[in-house]
């Protein structure tokens, strides 16, 4: 499936809801996406990966590059994702310690209004 | 020989198409359904290196994917960079993957590694046995 990228926003966040795939081919798509979103602004983000049925160390890469942005420009990054294949492969490359994962779009904001994002 | 044998030229659209060929074989050889989002996960990453890698040298050579069902399922990506590319790949941990002055090409370089080592449990990278470049071979077993 070929990926998918719709933006809305829930109170002071934007949030990007990812779909498809996510790979060395698709992945310059959503790099070029939170750049817009984040040059344009936005300095609270949650990528909701839901709808993500493939995602490679492309796509991780590009995630992590838009958490480390964000922190420099002062804002917050969260990751929304329940699905035990895609938080297998946080955990196997260790980057479930880096970003803050959430199971739903609510408890991300949630969590991040309280302080406890990125 | 191996069951199916596919070489693409080194562009990132047909990592996908590997992938889909990597797993269709790998069912229609037995593995079992549970390892077949990790099989494809791996095809991918070994795909997407090798790719990364021609570019990188501007190889223009295409990169081969040897699927093999004798016995287990064998699949072998071998790429024609230059072999000191290769090196190192192995040689970030999961403290340094975590380590946020990464860049991001080495991480995800990184990352692409610790996938393949986490998923493939019978993994191999050496240079292949004749020419230029390396062989990523991965092993799962198949339940018939």
């Amino acid at each position: 499936m070929e990926l998918s990228l719709a933006t809305r926003t829930v109170g002071e966040h934007t949030v990007l809801e990812v779909g498809g795939e996510v790979d060395v081919y698709t992945a310059p798509r959503l790099r070029e996406r939170l750049l817009e979103l984040i040059d344009g602004g936005a300095r609270q983000v949650v990528v909701d990966l839901g709808r993500v049925d493939f995602l490679d160390s492309t796509g991780l890469g590009v995630l992590v590059g838009a958490l480390k942005r964000l922190r420099t420009a002062g804002g917050s990054f969260a990751l929304v994702c329940d699905k035990e294949p895609l938080l297998k492969i946080f955990r196997i490359t260790a980057l479930d310690q880096v970003f803050p994962l959430h199971p739903t779009v609510d408890a991300a904001v949630g969590a991040d209004s309280t302080g406890s994002g990125a | 020989m191996a069951t199916v044998r596919l070489s693409f030229s080194p562009a990132p659209v047909h990592v996908r198409t590997a992938r889909l060929v990597g797993v269709a074989v790998a069912r229609r050889a037995g593995v079992r359904e549970d390892l077949l989002d990790e099989v494809r996960l791996a095809i991918g990453e070994a795909c997407t290196r090798a790719v990364a890698l021609h570019r990188q040298y501007h190889v223009p050579d295409p990169v081969l994917v040897e699927m093999d069902d004798a016995g287990s399922y064998t699949v072998r990506v071998i790429d024609r960079a230059p072999i000191e590319a290769s090196i190192g790949l192995a040689a970030l941990d999961a403290d340094q993957l975590a380590n946020e002055s990464l860049n991001e090409d080495d991480l995800t370089t990184g990352v692409g590694f610790a996938l393949l080592a986490g998923f493939v449990e019978d993994l191999q990278v050496r240079p292949v046995v004749e020419g230029v470049g390396t062989e990523v071979r991965m092993v799962w077993p198949v339940g018939r």
